[in-house]
């Protein structure tokens, strides 16, 4: 045998700590919304925003104040200027907000002024982004579409295959996809249409005791948020990469919810003698080896990534970095307690669709 | 469904012989060798964040496109028309989609509505008001067919003169594609000098030759008041020291002549070395000018590019063999950069830069060296990791995910997809994935060990209880990626890309291909020896 980290033998009560991981994920939750409340919603990129990025380097160090004061001449509204990178890249990032810029004119219009102003110090224009305004709604309403169609597909997904339970799922499908049709007829914009998908994809799988999806769904929705919450808390901002980061955020804490599921479902249908919260322990238990190896591994390389990976890509692998941190505390913490509060609550047999499943898989 | 060892390493072997087959020679540089001209050709493309370059989205001004087209419309009703002795006046396009004009003499009504029907069929009438003096106001407007057909002719007009203009600047590889709603997206990788590119692509060069009013007063001109068929232009003159000075000029509305007759523009230079373009035009456009100037002798021909204009020369004597010249104190770049786009065709409608994305050269060398760095470490990292942890297992892991990273490559190179930065975060977290498929499985086989079960039986029901687990949790993954690559653009795509392919390849190693090694074991150990996992 090789190594190990838990113990075959572990068996830590998660369910006892459940409310005091409530009261740390509320916190975070509480926190990311009072910031987020704070200045006013996320803080968006350019990508959605519209605007223009200009990434400058210089072959020598430079204050950032010198550089700030060489652009006053520029005239550029809502100008910003930040260090990208670390200290000895001397790599600096200019923004400005205005709508209609034209990109040449703004080139143009900063090479004169830290020409003129920064006299022997060379530098070199690396990138420029420039997204204009029409061009950044759409890019808003299509990442706002994307996140809307996975947790519509994954929710469906989640009930039908995993919980074998097709026809709720398609009703689901249909509610939800009629819901949001009648909604977006109605003219709402595309973020009240996803907030309104999730409320729905939770009332639904509440009526149709889709249990386990609901568990799902909530944990995603948990993650997302937190990850939301701390960006703002960081002041980043939010571009498509990140976009692509919460996707893959989803797809993980999916992944990790999944796995527990699948063995709490899989001891229902053994351990006929234990109880629902033993079960659920004794699956966390399980898994919990899997859980920390595969999260740290991953985490470990992400960390590798956000380390040195370079500027570009850095605050898309810091998404991946919280969100699969969060994940992994979601689906051990916030998950799998759900389940139990739903049997209780909604009165949902979990014991009777483990036979359902098990009827299935005997056909 | 039990398939024998044999077939199974025989597949496995496919595998790894198409994957070496397409990842060879995309990671290395086999040209010339032997092996270069066997193996197929494939590359790893990577996207512009990577080799520098530009993105641009450009939105045509299609309501521009559509106004010019009626305006051209009303030139031609009034020469048709004049050729029927019908007389019009007053030609106007009204909220770019509508024109009106005024028929002289109302009892030719009928007439003019027989020329519009059997001429202008893709015209149809709108309204029409009798004025006093018996004139008749019309006001016409294109079908809802032709207008679409317009619409959809301006922007493949506009993509058809942008890819030539890009082919005379000389970009290897560009790509061109029409988006929706009008948007043309042009990728140019490579590419030095955004500046000009930008100049270059966005200029419409819309070229006009009109007669210059030297009886109108510019002073008056300038607080607004002007003859009716003359309007105000500015006349662009380069200074000595290079600077450039805009005078005020009154010309006429009307347009003797359009670039469209160009066959060839040439930068040729004067006697004091100052650079101009030299114009050729086929034979219409020939005998166009030699009428204009035959007509116009003595008077200034303004050469209107783009609403400014660039010189307005006397006409000396009538010009015949369809040549003219631009002057205007190019320097010799813009002088080059105008004729390249004189001889490429003018766009039909104006277009504006949406979006623009630039990434210089070294930027991408920078991020791509950065990206495998980290990735490198992280592989390694992990080999390590799974070495330690699980021994001899470990190394079966090790392998099957050597093979994944290969699969990978390889898929990327048979696709012809695009590698991104997102793309190395994509591979970077596959990894993660083809690990987790692994410690789920290894660690289902250590709880059935525990439980007291052979390896032989403890690897079997391993790989049973954890391939569901694998399935759902992968599934999940794969439905992700598909929305991102629905719903995402350039980098992002590349990213859901590499993800799909390393999830499907995942599952063949982690399942399939690390089975056999297992499977091996078991067949070919002394009885008795304990599983290293």
């Amino acid at each position: 045998m090789g190594l190990q980290i838990i113990r075959p033998d572990t068996r830590i009560n998660f369910l006892k700590m459940r409310y005091g991981a409530f009261l740390i994920s509320g916190l975070l939750i509480l926190a990311g919304l009072l910031s987020l409340v704070v200045k006013g919603g996320p803080q968006l990129g350019i990508d959605f925003s519209g605007g223009m990025i200009i990434q400058i380097k210089f072959d020598q160090p430079v204050e950032l104040s010198r550089v700030q004061q060489a652009l006053q001449g520029a005239d550029l509204p809502g100008l910003g200027v930040q260090r990208f990178g670390t200290a000895q890249d001397n790599e600096f990032l200019v923004r400005t907000s205005s709508s209609d810029l034209v990109s040449d004119e703004v080139r143009r219009d900063i090479q004169n002024n830290l020409d003129q102003n920064l006299a022997g110090i060379g530098f070199d224009i690396q990138r420029l982004e420039m997204v204009g305004p029409r061009v950044g709604a759409d890019l808003r309403a299509q990442a706002m579409e994307a996140l809307f169609y996975a947790i519509l597909l994954i929710a469906i997904y989640i009930s039908g295959r995993f919980e074998q339970r097709w026809f709720p799922a398609v009703i689901m499908a249909a509610g939800l996809t009629g819901g949001i049709a009648a909604l977006r007829w109605l003219g709402l914009p595309m973020e009240l249409l996803v907030v309104a998908a999730l409320l729905i994809t939770i009332g639904l799988c509440w009526k149709l005791k889709l249990s386990y999806a609901l568990g799902a769904v909530v944990a995603l929705v948990h993650d997302v948020f937190i990850t939301l919450g701390m960006f703002s808390l960081l002041n980043k901002d939010l571009d498509l990469a990140i976009i692509a980061a919460f996707l893959t955020i989803i797809g993980y804490s999916l992944n990790d919810t999944i796995i527990v599921y699948d063995r709490i479902r899989e001891n229902i249908r053994d351990k006929v003698d234990m109880t629902l919260p033993k079960v659920i322990n004794l699956s966390i238990n399980q898994t919990l080896s899997r859980t920390i190896l595969t999260s740290g591994t991953t985490l470990m390389v992400v960390l590798c990534l956000v380390l040195l990976g370079g500027g570009v890509i850095h605050d898309f692998a810091l998404a991946l970095l919280i969100g699969i941190g969060v994940g992994t505390f979601s689906s051990i913490f916030i998950a799998s307690p759900i389940l139990l509060g739903l049997s209780k609550i909604a009165d949902v047999d979990l014991e009777a669709e483990a036979g359902r499943e098990a009827d299935t898989v005997a056909v | 469904m039990k398939m024998s060892l044999r077939i199974r390493i025989a597949l496995a072997l496919i595998g790894l012989l198409l994957g070496g087959l397409y990842a060879l020679p995309a990671l290395t540089n086999l040209q010339g060798t032997f092996l270069g001209k066997v193996l197929p050709e494939s590359e790893i493309r990577l996207g512009l964040d990577l080799r520098g370059g530009m993105h641009l989205t450009l939105g045509v001004d299609i309501p521009r496109g559509v106004a010019n087209t009626m305006a051209q419309f009303g030139q031609d009703i009034r020469s048709e028309a004049q050729d029927d002795d019908i007389f019009i006046l007053r030609p106007q396009v009204v909220n770019d989609v509508k024109l009106e004009f005024t028929l002289a003499r109302g009892a030719q009504q009928d007439q003019l509505e027989r020329l519009l029907r059997n001429r202008f069929d893709n015209l149809q009438i709108l309204s029409k008001e009798t004025q006093e003096a018996g004139q008749v106001r019309y006001t016409v407007g294109m079908t809802q067919a032709y207008r679409a057909h317009v619409e959809d002719l301006l922007v493949e007009q506009a993509i058809k003169t942008i890819r030539n203009r890009i082919d005379q600047f000389g970009v290897a590889e560009p790509d061109i594609r029409r988006q929706a709603e009008g948007r043309i997206q042009v990728q140019l990788p490579g590419l030095q000098d955004p500046e000009r590119a930008v100049a270059i692509i966005g200029q419409t060069a819309h070229l006009e030759f009109k007669l210059v009013d030297d009886q109108a007063d510019i002073d008056r001109a300038l607080r607004g008041i002007l003859p009716p068929d003359a309007e105000l232009a500015s006349m662009h003159t380069r200074n000595p020291d290079g600077s450039v000075s805009q005078t005020p000029i009154v010309i006429k509305r009307d347009t003797l002549m359009t670039g469209e007759f160009i066959t060839d523009a040439r930068v040729s230079f004067d006697q004091f070395n100052q650079a101009y373009v030299g114009l050729n035009f086929n034979a219409r456009g020939s005998r166009l000018f030699e009428r204009i100037t035959g007509e116009n002798t003595g008077r200034r021909l303004a050469i209107v590019l783009d609403g400014n204009v660039h010189s307005a020369p006397v006409i000396q004597e009538r010009i015949a063999g369809g040549r003219a010249s631009i002057t205007g104190r190019f320097t010799t770049e813009e002088a080059t950069d105008l004729a390249l786009v004189l001889r490429a065709g003018a766009l039909p409608a104006p277009v504006h830069i949406m979006e623009e994305r630039t990434v210089g050269p070294s930027l991408g060398r920078e991020s791509i060296e950065r990206g495998l760095q980290a990735a490198l470490i992280g592989g390694a990292l992990i080999l390590i990791f799974m070495l330690v942890y699980y021994s001899m297992s470990g190394i079966v892991a090790n392998a099957v995910l050597c093979l994944n990273i290969l699969l990978v490559m390889a898929g990327l190179a048979a696709f012809g997809a695009t590698l991104t930065l997102p793309g190395i975060a994509g591979i970077i977290l596959t990894i993660g994935i083809a690990v987790d498929a692994n410690v789920l499985i290894f660690e289902r086989i250590r709880e059935e060990i525990r439980r007291g079960l052979t390896p032989a039986i403890a690897i079997d029901e391993g790989y049973k209880r954890a391939l569901k687990a694998i399935l759902d949790a992968n599934i999940t993954t794969i439905i992700a990626a598909i929305v991102l690559y629905q719903f995402g653009t350039g980098p992002i795509r590349g990213f859901a890309v590499t993800l799909s392919l390393g999830i499907l390849a995942s599952m063949f190693t982690a399942i399939f291909v690390s089975r056999i090694f297992f499977d091996f074991w078991l067949k070919w150990r002394k009885p008795g020896t304990p599983l290293s996992i």
